[in-house]
């Protein structure tokens, strides 16, 4: 007989039939062609901001040792056309919905947090406080943690659905971030957004991405990824989604065993179109293999 | 439709200095393949180059259930491709896009291909020839050796015009009497064009002047080919305003006279 293994995870009151969903921005309504949405965790759409943006100068991609940069920004056809279009587009499939927020100041977060943390498609926040403030220092929110802990606790007051904080690597002490996020309110943290980084064509002497800078993912990544969610799991209990990296089932498990309740899926999904399934599958064979009947048994049980 | 396919390859062989030819067993591959439509080719199994490159169809032989590619050796990820030996599978996504539209009204079209962008071009001419409609080709690139796709044109019945740095032919001003000749002469219904910024300006001019229909195949850097990320954008001017498209899905190929060229 084969063993009936618990895959559901809980952020909040949220439970998710799985623990893979892909990450915001990796992730297209197109993609169904090759991709079975109702078998993945949750649906994570691209981040919207609040108006209409046109994103950065092309190239917008390029490759480096086992990673990319992208320095994308945030393409968005802005509120109104998300929810006339991306929200009833998703919500016919049978799977959590979460929407992935930018803002460039603490008050457009609480109000975008108010429309949609108040819709009733949308099942939870996560909010990229990886994104500049631009009425603050221009840094990234999520690079203070005073100001992490100010927009989460106002977000918190707006809306009753979980939150996710999506931290960014760029910082310090992780640790003081996911305090400050979880003291604010948040009931899960990503782990983590892209590390800021620079390629240069040696020929033309010009930066690789249009925007000089952007953010590296992909395997080269991982390896950082992984401390911070041991980091993070050290100084709070909240469920974190691990994130950077991911190809496989083996590298899901490796950030579950370093703290993490799930994990999202961005660049492998690029290289194969069946990368969310596959890596649920191969967490499958690996319960199987370890005779693990719920996979949150797993979360942060790396042996020190 | 994006679909991965692992398919066996027939033939992966050097044709010239700079560039290789790949031929693909499509016989496992139900979908309906058009020209100008494209395929993200995975070109080595290594964690570096790993995101998947894009490659135009450049014939697609109905008849023997094969696909052909032809490519440039430009970086780590086509220099890989060269590696990948018949018999081994090739891994492909697609077909990806939009081809090209050869209007049942059009009788002779003219194609203006600069560099790799002859690949594109190539299986409009072979539709061309399928269909009856009488086509010309002027094929632009650095040296002669570069032109080997040439002889595939004219076997499709294409009449082919080249010119090169080599032969200091290749100035817009010669490309430009060239082609007016061309439209003139053999009262050309439609322009098509792929591989170079100043030819597609050309291109524009000459279609605007003329009232000519026109298309053109883009290449934008890609990340994903499924519509997701948002590298591969172009702006089209429609009505006056900017519409911001990605090429991977909406394109490649775009009607020549709203393509906005930086
Ligand atoms: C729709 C489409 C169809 C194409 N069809 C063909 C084809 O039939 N035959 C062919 O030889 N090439 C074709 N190309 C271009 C081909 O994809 C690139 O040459 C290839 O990706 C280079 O990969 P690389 O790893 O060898 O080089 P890299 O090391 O990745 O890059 C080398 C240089 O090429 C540039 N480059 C990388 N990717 C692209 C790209 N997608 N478009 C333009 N420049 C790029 C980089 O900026 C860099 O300067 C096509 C591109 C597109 C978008
Ligand atoms: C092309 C691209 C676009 C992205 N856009 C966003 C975005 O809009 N919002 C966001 O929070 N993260 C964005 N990211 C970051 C990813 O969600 C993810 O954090 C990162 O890619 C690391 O995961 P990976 O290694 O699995 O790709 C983007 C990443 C890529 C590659
Ligand atoms: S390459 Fe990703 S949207 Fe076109």
């Amino acid at each position: 007989m084969i063993a009936q293994r618990k895959m559901g995870i809980s952020i909040g009151s949220l439970t998710l039939p799985n623990p893979v969903m892909p990450a915001s921005g990796a992730f297209g309504p197109e993609m169904h062609e090759a991709l079975d949405f109702n078998q993945i965790g949750a649906i994570v759409p691209k981040s919207i901001t609040k108006h209409p943006q046109p994103g950065n100068d092309t190239p917008r991609v390029c490759e480096t040792y086992a990673g990319m940069i992208n320095s994308i920004g945030i393409q968005s056809k802005g509120l109104d056309a998300y929810l006339a279009k991306t929200i009833p587009e998703f919500s016919a499939y049978d799977v959590p919905l979460i929407s992935s927020i930018s803002a460039e100041s603490i008050d457009e977060f609480v109000e975008m947090s108010d429309v949609l943390g108040n819709h009733p498609d949308i099942d939870a926040l996560e909010l990229n406080i990886s994104c500049p403030n631009l009425k603050g220092d221009g840094h990234a929110f999520g690079m203070d943690a005073d100001v992490t802990y100010e927009l989460m606790q106002r977000v918190r007051k707006v809306t009753d659905i979980p939150l996710i904080a999506k931290l960014t690597p760029n910082v310090t002490s992780i640790q003081e971030i996911a305090k400050a996020a979880d003291a604010g309110g948040a009931d899960a943290l990503t782990v983590a957004n892209t590390m800021l980084a620079m390629a240069i064509d040696t020929e033309s002497r010009k930066p690789m991405v249009g925007n000089v800078m952007g953010g590296l993912s992909g395997p080269a990544v991982k390896p950082i990824m992984v401390r911070m969610i041991y980091q993070t799991a050290q100084v709070t209990d909240l469920p974190i989604i691990g994130c950077g990296g991911v190809m496989n089932g083996n590298d899901a498990i490796e950030m579950i065993i370093a703290g993490a309740s799930a994990v999202q899926v961005g660049t492998a999904s690029f290289i194969t179109p069946t990368a969310l399934t596959d890596v649920i599958e191969e967490i499958r064979e690996y319960m199987d293999r370890h005779d693990i009947m719920d996979i949150n048994d797993l979360t942060g049980t790396v042996e020190i | 439709m994006m679909k991965q396919h692992l398919l066996p390859i027939l033939t992966n062989v050097q044709v010239s200095e700079r560039y290789w030819h790949m031929t693909i067993d499509t016989s496992n591959m139900n979908e309906r393949i058009e020209p100008g439509q494209f395929f993200h080719i995975r070109c080595s199994d290594n964690a570096f180059p790993f995101l998947r490159r894009p490659f135009s169809i450049y014939r697609i032989n109905r008849e023997e259930d094969t696909i052909e590619f032809l490519y440039l050796v430009k970086g780590e990820g086509t220099k890989d491709l060269t590696k990948k030996k018949p018999g081994e599978t090739a891994d492909l996504l697609g077909p990806l896009g939009y081809g090209f539209k050869l209007d049942p009204g059009f009788d002779e079209i003219l194609l203006t291909a600069r560099g790799v962008g002859i690949a594109t071009l190539a299986a409009l001419a072979q539709e061309a020839g399928r269909k009856g409609v009488r086509c010309t080709a002027i094929l632009s690139a650095r040296s002669k050796n570069d032109l080997l796709a040439a002889e595939t044109l004219q076997d499709f019945g294409a009449e082919v015009h080249h010119v090169t740095e080599e032969e200091e032919t290749s100035g817009v001003e010669s490309v430009e009497s060239q082609m007016r000749d061309i439209i003139e002469r053999k009262d050309v219904n439609a322009l098509y064009t792929c591989g170079s910024r100043r030819l597609s300006r050309l291109n524009q001019r000459l279609a605007a002047e003329y009232g000519l229909p026109g298309e053109i195949a883009l290449e934008e850097q890609m990340g994903c080919a499924m519509g997701a990320c948002f590298a591969c954008v172009c702006d089209l001017e429609e009505e006056g305003k900017h519409r911001s498209v990605r090429v991977c899905l909406e394109g490649p190929v775009f009607p020549l006279e709203k393509v906005v060229i930086s």
